[in-house]
C-alpha cells in the first residue's frame, strides 16, 4: 500500500522535473550524431523511471514513513550554472560539428551556420512551449564582448596599425558620422513621406536608429575576415575602423537618448556633444593606458609566482573595461589601449609558459564568446517581439549599403591625397563591402526603453534584418568576390630574422634622412618614442636584465626557441629520420653524402642519442632564459649549434657534442 | 633667407634636377633652403662636419653611414645636385611613373634602386656582397655594446644562412632583394616631401 501510494503522489512531482530535464536534453541532441541521440534517449528513459520511483525531496509528505533517499533529485540548486554550462557546451559542440563537415565550412562562413543553429534552437524551445531566452544586454556587454575585444587588442599588429592610423581614424570617425546623419536624415524624410504608421517616428528617433545601425561591428568583421585571409592592409583598415568607431557610437547613442528624453536640442548641447566625444575617446584610452602600465609594473615582480601571471593580464584588462564603462567612456578603446600598452613589457617579464597560457586562454574565450553571440542572435530572433514594416526595413537595408559606399568613396578621395600608398578601387570596394553589422547594434537597440521609444520593436526587427543581410549575403559572397577581383591575399610569412634586421635598419635610415631634410615625419616621431621608451619606461616596467635587451635580441631568442620546439615536436613522430630531415631549416641538397647502410644506422643512432640530449638541453633553455646574461650566452651557443648539428658531417658533430658537454 | 637661397639656384639647374630626380619645383626650392641652412661655411657644398651637426644624425646608430652615402666616391664635399640625387631615392613611388617610357632608365625612386641604396649602406667595400663582417658591423651599431660578440656572431650566421642561396656565405644583391620581397619597401623607404 505504502509503495503504490508513494508512487501515485510522487508521479506528478517527478514529471514536472523530468520535463525540464527533457527540454534541455532534446535541445542538446539537435546537433549530435545519431549514435549519441540513441544514448540520450536511453538516458532519458532511465531518468524517467528514477523520477517516478523516487521523486522530489521537497514535496515529501511529512506523515509518511521517511524512507532514506538513496537517490534524489534537486535541480534548483544547480539550475543557473547548469544551464550556462549547457549552453556553452552546445555552442562548442556546434563548432566541432561544422569543422567535421568540410563541404559546408568551405562555402558558408561559420557565423551564418551558428545563427541558423540559433534559429533552430530558438524554434525548438518555442515549440516546447517555453519562451526562448533573449540576448540580455548586460550579459552581452559585460561577459561576451570583453574577451573578443581583449583578444583583438592584445594581438593587434602594431606596425600596420600605426602606419595607417590616420586612414583608420578618418574612416572610424568621419565615416561613422556621415553614415549616422545621412541615414537619419533620409529615414526621417522617408517616414514623413510614408505617413501612416511611420508618422510617429521623429527626427531624433531616426538619428538614434542611424547611430545604432551605422557602426561596423568588430565581432562580425573578425568572424568573416578571419576566413578569407586578405592582405594585412585591408584587414587592419576594416578591423581598426570597427574597433575605433565604438567611441563615436557610444557618444552619439547617449547623446540622442538624452535629447529624446529632454525634448529640446540647443546649439550648446551640440557643442557639448562634440566635447563629450573627445572626452569619451581620450578618456577611454587614458583609463586603458593606466591599467596597462599597472599590469606591466605588476608583472615585473611575478618571477616567484609564475602560475598566476596570466591572471593579472586578464584581471587588469577587465578592470580597465569596467572602469571605463562606469564613467560612460568607451570600454572598447580602454581595453584595446590596455592590451597594446601592456603587451611589450608583460611579454618581456613573464615566462614562456605564461605567454602560451595567455595566448590560448584568450583565443579560447574569444572563440566561445563569438559562438555564443551568434547562437544567441539566432535565438533572440525567434523570441521577438517583432513589428515588421516593409518600407522601414527595406529602406534601412538600401541606405546602409548606399551610405557605406558613398562614405568610403568620398573619404578615400580625400585620404589618398595624404597617403603614400594609395588605396585602389578594389581596396575601396572591399572596405565598403566589409562593413558588417552585428550583435552590438542589436544589444544597443535592446537597451532602449520602450516608453521613450514606442517604435522599439520596429527598430529591433529592422536591425535584425540588417544584421542577417550583412552576415549572410555579404559574409557569404565576400569570399568569391575576393577571388574574383584577385585581391592580394595575406602572405604566409614565416618569421625571418632577415626581415627583422633589415626593417629595423630601414627605420634607422629613414629617421636619419628625415633629420637631414629637416622633415619631422612619421619615422622621426617613432624614433623619438623608441628612444624614450628604451631610456625611461623599459627600465621601470621590465624587471632584471631584460630591460636592457634590445628588441633584435629578444626577437632572435624567440625565433630560436620556436625552432627548437618545432624540432622537438617533429622528432616525436615515429619515423625519426624523416622527422630529422624535415626539421632542417635549409634544403642542403647539395650536401647529401652517399653513405653505406651501416654508416646510415650509425648516424641514426648518434642522431637519436643527440636528440635525447637535445631534449634536456632545450628544457634547460626554458629554465635558464631568465637568469643572468652570463648563462644566457651559454644557452645561445647551445641552441645555435643545435641547428648546425644536423647540417654538418659526422666528424663535426662529434666535436660539437663534446664542446657542449664541457660547457655544462 | 628664403629669397636669398632661391636666387643662388638658377632656373636651368632646377629644370635639370627636376628631370633627373622627379621632384617638383616647390620641393626643390624648399630642399635648397634646407641645404643652404645646413651649409654653415656658405661655400655651396656640404662637408661631413655640416652633416654631423644635425642632432638627429648624431643620435642615430647609422649616422656615419648615412652621411657617407651623400658623398660620392672619395670626395669630401657634397654639392646640391648630389644631395638631391641621394634624396631622390626616398621619393614615394607614384603609379603614373610606371607608365613612363623606360628609355630614360629606371627612375631613382624605383623599388630596385631603393633597395640598391640600402644594400650599398651595408656593403662598404662595394664588392656587391654583404660579408659576415660587414653584417656584424651593422648589427653592432644597431644593437649597442651590451651584447657579446658570440651572440651577435650567431645572429649574423643565422641571417646569412637564411638568405644565402648560392652557398658563398655572403648576401648578394639578388639574395637581398629576394629576402625583402614580402616587405613593403615602397612604403617603408619613402618620405612624404611636402609640396
Amino acid at each position: 500500500l505504502s509503495l503504490s501510494g508513494l508512487l501515485e503522489k510522487k508521479r506528478s512531482a517527478g514529471i514536472s522535473l523530468e520535463f525540464k530535464f527533457c527540454g534541455f536534453f532534446v535541445c542538446e541532441s539537435e546537433g549530435l550524431t545519431v549514435k549519441m541521440k540513441k544514448r540520450m534517449k536511453m538516458l532519458l528513459l532511465l531518468g524517467f523511471c528514477c523520477g517516478m520511483v523516487f521523486g522530489d525531496q521537497n514535496r515529501s509528505d511529512p506523515h509518511d514513513q521517511r524512507v532514506f533517499p538513496v537517490l534524489s533529485i534537486n535541480y534548483d540548486y544547480v539550475q543557473m550554472p547548469f544551464e550556462v554550462s549547457l549552453w556553452i557546451l552546445l555552442a562548442s559542440l556546434m563548432k566541432l560539428g561544422f569543422h567535421l563537415l568540410p563541404v559546408l565550412s568551405g562555402v558558408v562562413p561559420e557565423s551564418c551556420l551558428l545563427i541558423v543553429v540559433g534559429l533552430l534552437v530558438g524554434g525548438l524551445i518555442r515549440v516546447m512551449g517555453k519562451n526562448p531566452p533573449v540576448l540580455d544586454s548586460q550579459l552581452f556587454f559585460l561577459c561576451l564582448l570583453p574577451p573578443i575585444i581583449l583578444d583583438a587588442g592584445y594581438f593587434l599588429p602594431i606596425r600596420p596599425f600605426t602606419e595607417n592610423a590616420g586612414t583608420i581614424l578618418t574612416f572610424a570617425v568621419l565615416g561613422t558620422l556621415w553614415n549616422v546623419f545621412f541615414m537619419g536624415a533620409v529615414l526621417y524624410g522617408a517616414c514623413r513621406l510614408e505617413a501612416g504608421r511611420l508618422a510617429s517616428v521623429d527626427l531624433l528617433s531616426c538619428l538614434l536608429f542611424g547611430s545604432i545601425v551605422s557602426a561596423v561591428d568588430p565581432v562580425a568583421v573578425l568572424a568573416v575576415f578571419e576566413e578569407i585571409h586578405i592582405n594585412e592592409l585591408l584587414h587592419i583598415l576594416v578591423f581598426g575602423e570597427s574597433l575605433l568607431n565604438d567611441a563615436v557610437t557610444v557618444v552619439l547613442y547617449h547623446l540622442f537618448e538624452e535629447f529624446a528624453h529632454a525634448g529640446e536640442v540647443t546649439v550648446g548641447d551640440v557643442f557639448l556633444g562634440v566635447v563629450c566625444f573627445f572626452v569619451v575617446a581620450l578618456g577611454g584610452v587614458l583609463v586603458g593606458g593606466v591599467y596597462g602600465v599597472l599590469a606591466a609594473f605588476t608583472s615585473r615582480f611575478t618571477s616567484h609566482t609564475r602560475v598566476i601571471e596570466p591572471l593579472f593580464v586578464f584581471l587588469y584588462s577587465y578592470m580597465a573595461y569596467l572602469s571605463a564603462e562606469v564613467f560612460h567612456l568607451s570600454g572598447i578603446m580602454a581595453l584595446i589601449a590596455c592590451g597594446v600598452v601592456m603587451r611589450p613589457y608583460v611579454e618581456a617579464n613573464i615566462s614562456h609558459k605564461s605567454y602560451t597560457t595567455i595566448k590560448y586562454f584568450l583565443k579560447m574565450w574569444s572563440s566561445v564568446s563569438e559562438t555564443l553571440i551568434f547562437i544567441f542572435l539566432g535565438v533572440s530572433t525567434v523570441a521577438g517581439p517583432h513589428a515588421w514594416n516593409w518600407t522601414f526595413v527595406s529602406i534601412t537595408i538600401v541606405l546602409c549599403l548606399l551610405s557605406r559606399v558613398l562614405g568610403v568613396v568620398g573619404l578615400t578621395y580625400i585620404i589618398n591625397k595624404y597617403r603614400m600608398v594609395k588605396l585602389s578601387g578594389k581596396d575601396q570596394f572591399i572596405v565598403a563591402y566589409g562593413g558588417l553589422r552585428g550583435a552590438i547594434a542589436f544589444s544597443l537597440a535592446f537597451l532602449l526603453s520602450s516608453d521613450d521609444f514606442p517604435m522599439k520593436d520596429m527598430f529591433l526587427t529592422a536591425i535584425i534584418t540588417v544584421i542577417f543581410f550583412t552576415v549572410f549575403v555579404q559574409g557569404m559572397t565576400i569570399r568569391p568576390l575576393v577571388d574574383l577581383l584577385a585581391v592580394k591575399k595575406r602572405k604566409q610569412s614565416k618569421c625571418s630574422i632577415n626581415e627583422e634586421i633589415h626593417t629595423q635598419f630601414l627605420e634607422h635610415l629613414l629617421a636619419g634622412i628625415e633629420g637631414v631634410c629637416g622633415h619631422y615625419g612619421h619615422h622621426h616621431w617613432r624614433h623619438k618614442l623608441n628612444r624614450f621608451n628604451k631610456r625611461y619606461i623599459k627600465r621601470c616596467l621590465i624587471g632584471g636584465e631584460r630591460s636592457q635587451e634590445p628588441q633584435l635580441i629578444s626577437f632572435y631568442n624567440k625565433m630560436e626557441l620556436k625552432q627548437a620546439l618545432m624540432l622537438l615536436e617533429s622528432n616525436s613522430s615515429a619515423n625519426l629520420s624523416a622527422g630529422v630531415t624535415a626539421a632542417i631549416p635549409r634544403q642542403r641538397s647539395r650536401k647529401t653524402l652517399n653513405i653505406s647502410k651501416e654508416r646510415e644506422e650509425e648516424i641514426r643512432k648518434i642522431l637519436r642519442g643527440n636528440l635525447q640530449k637535445t631534449r634536456q638541453r632545450v628544457r634547460h633553455t626554458h629554465t635558464h632564459t631568465h637568469t643572468d646574461t652570463h648563462r644566457h650566452t651559454h644557452t645561445h651557443t647551445v641552441t645555435h649549434t643545435l641547428s648546425h648539428t644536423h647540417t654538418h658531417t659526422l666528424s663535426h658533430r662529434h666535436t660539437h657534442t663534446h664542446t657542449h658537454t664541457l660547457t655544462y | 633667407m628664403g629669397s636669398r637661397a632661391s636666387s643662388l639656384l638658377r632656373e636651368e639647374d632646377i629644370e635639370e634636377i627636376k628631370k633627373e630626380t622627379g621632384f617638383s619645383h616647390s620641393q626643390i626650392t624648399r630642399l635648397y633652403s634646407r641645404f643652404h641652412s645646413l651649409d654653415k661655411g656658405e661655400n655651396g657644398a656640404l662637408s661631413r662636419e655640416d652633416f654631423q651637426r644635425i642632432p638627429e644624425l648624431a643620435i642615430n646608430p647609422l649616422g656615419d653611414r648615412i652621411i657617407n652615402a651623400f658623398f660620392p666616391e672619395g670626395e669630401d664635399q657634397a654639392n646640391f645636385r648630389g644631395f638631391m640625387r641621394t634624396l631622390a631615392h626616398f621619393r614615394p613611388v607614384e603609379d603614373n611613373e610606371k607608365n613612363k617610357d623606360l628609355t630614360s632608365g629606371e627612375p631613382l625612386n624605383s623599388r630596385t634602386n631603393k633597395l640598391l641604396f640600402a644594400f650599398r649602406l651595408y656593403d662598404l667595400d662595394r664588392d656587391d656582397k654583404i660579408s659576415r663582417d660587414e653584417l656584424l658591423q651593422v648589427l653592432r651599431m644597431m644593437v649597442g655594446v651590451n651584447i657579446s660578440d658570440e651572440q651577435l656572431g650567431s645572429i649574423a650566421d643565422r641571417t646569412i644562412q637564411e638568405a644565402d642561396t648560392n652557398g658563398d656565405m655572403c648576401i648578394s644583391f639578388s639574395e637581398f632583394i629576394k629576402v625583402l620581397e614580402k616587405v613593403d619597401v615602397e612604403q617603408k623607404m619613402s618620405i612624404r616631401f611636402l609640396h
